[in-house]
């Protein structure tokens, strides 16, 4: 069902808690349909220096959220913006197609809180 | 690795007494039942011979039992075949919202053919209270089905009330008793159902082979037409070493008694308590009392079954789930759900379903396994104040 990458990441998933004055924050899905991720970002540079995620869901939905992480931290603010939740699926080695969609939200979640650090930044510099 | 299956209303193993008896009429007694030399007489006889345990479980004549593919035909012959040949009273049918998809899908699948049904509500527990099957009967109500145990949570019915209900309004009732039979007793008699389906590989028995009792006098269609097996109910050659195996697990069954339940009542105790002193922010579902043995449904809140279900593999522990990841669906379970239960603490349910071959030992390494993979989970859930 999994390969054998989701479940690496899955038994281990890499970056997950939170980030104390995290610079921005997001979160998709909800509790109805299995699946909410939370992702943390502190940027410096434009660069996202750190990033951890929380994940309520199934195999699939915490082993994508671990994946997104990996690609993502110590990237500019623009080359992480590229990610999509497909990229993190091949970077899986692929996902059963009925989680395609419902579990695999963890870029929607990163790019939310792209635009929640942007939100910020710009208050600040204003 | 240790391996520890807990999902025995999933299917249980195929017993090695079972399969000792099985066994010579898949190669060697290969013989159709129904041709006329002396092998295959011999072949029909060791049929009914079985045909007449099973009935014998379920307090029945042995003409009153139909051998089919298993539980899900079973359902299918009863409702279908009930609602069907009765459709002179009327095309109205009762059912609930606990039912097992062979149930529930085949009566909703009879509004295709004209058929009205209504999808009683279950409390809480999940039982479906009498006076809402009262209120719900009328003149053109032809079947009622309603089951006996559920799968998921474990509560049972009380049939003997609702049958009373549907035979004062002149209505047939079924009762899939797929998870009670070789759980608890089953007495057609005691009951007063008119059908009644069992499925031999919860009790030991091969997959594949089932039965409806059908009682003496109620009239149905049959699904398969053809040879005329089965008294004309059930076309197609007989599945002889699947009944062969049906009877002899329906036998064990009955030597077994009282003791089995005591066994399984005893480790269930042990595995509630020590999850409910382990682990805190749980729901158990299913009637506290009014439940088959053996059976813990339990939510645990801010994480979801699948992840559960795999970290409890990889240390080789085999248990269910009604969270929507873990079914084909992707929907919660509808069990729970007609139970009032939320999809968020729905998605969080584990069952554990012990069986005969369970120990002590069994339960006491799921009790060491399971509250570190909860934390583990908890956690990393975003839901889970106690991780932030």
């Amino acid at each position: 069902m999994y390969s054998e990458k989701v479940m690496e990441h899955f038994l281990n998933p890499r970056n997950t808690g939170t980030i104390t004055n995290a610079d921005g924050v997001g979160e998709v899905g909800n509790a109805s349909c299995g699946d909410i991720m939370h992702i943390e970002i502190k940027v410096n540079n434009d660069v996202i220096e750190d990033i951890k995620f929380q994940t309520f869901g199934c195999a699939a939905a915490i082993a994508s959220s671990s994946m997104l992480t990996e690609l993502v931290k110590g990237k500019s603010l623009a080359e992480a913006e590229k990610i999509t939740n497909k990229s993190v699926a091949e970077a899986l080695g692929g996902l059963p197609p009925v989680k395609m969609h419902c579990s695999n939200l963890a870029a929607d979640a990163l790019r939310k809180a792209i635009e929640d650090y942007r939100r910020k930044f710009a208050k600040e510099g204003a | 690795m240790r391996t520890v299956y807990l999902d025995h209303n999933a299917t249980t193993p195929l017993d090695p007494e079972v399969y000792k008896v099985m066994e010579p009429f898949i190669v060697e007694n290969f013989y159709n039942p129904s041709s006329v030399y002396s092998r295959s007489r011999k072949v029909r006889e060791k049929v009914e011979e079985a045909r007449a345990k099973v009935a014998s479980l379920l307090n029945a004549s042995p003409e009153e039992i139909i051998f089919t593919s298993g539980g899900t035909e079973a359902n299918n012959q009863a409702i279908i075949g009930g609602a069907k040949a009765n459709a002179g009273k009327g095309r109205h049918i009762i059912t609930s919202a606990a039912e097992h998809h062979a149930v529930l899908d085949t009566c909703l699948r009879m509004e295709k053919e004209g058929f009205e049904v209504t999808v009683l509500p279950v409390d809480e527990y999940g039982r479906v209270l009498p006076e809402t099957l009262e209120k719900a009967i009328r003149t053109e109500t032809v079947l009622v089905s309603i089951m006996y145990a559920n799968n998921e949570v474990g509560t049972i019915n009380d049939i003997k009330t609702l049958a009373e209900i549907a035979h004062k309004n002149g209505s047939l009732f079924h009762t899939d008793a797929v998870q009670a039979a070789g759980k608890i007793k089953v007495d057609v008699k005691d009951l007063g159902v008119d059908m009644l389906s069992v499925s031999a590989h919860k009790l030991y028995g091969p997959k594949g082979i089932g039965c409806l009792y059908v009682k003496k006098g109620t009239k149905i269609e049959s699904l398969l037409t053809g040879g005329g097996q089965e008294n004309k109910m059930r076309a197609g050659t007989e599945n002889v070493p699947a009944i062969i195996g049906f009877g002899r697990a329906a036998e064990l069954t009955i030597e077994r008694g009282t003791e089995l339940e005591n066994h399984i009542k005893d480790l269930e105790k042990i595995l509630r308590e020590g999850i409910k002193e382990r682990i805190p922010d749980i729901i158990f579902t299913g009637h506290p009392e009014e439940r088959i043995p053996g059976c813990v449904s339990v939510c645990f809140k801010y994480i979801e079954g699948e992840s559960m279900l795999l970290l409890l593999d990889q240390r080789g522990i085999m248990a269910s789930s009604g969270s929507a990841c873990s079914s084909k669906s992707l929907k919660a379970s509808h069990v729970l759900l007609a139970m009032g239960i939320s999809h968020e603490i729905a998605h969080g349910s584990l069952r554990l379903s012990l069986g005969k071959d369970n120990r002590m030992e069994d339960v006491e390494y799921l009790l060491e396994v399971l509250p570190p993979i909860v934390e583990k989970l908890r956690l990393i859930s975003p839901l889970y104040q106690g991780g932030r």
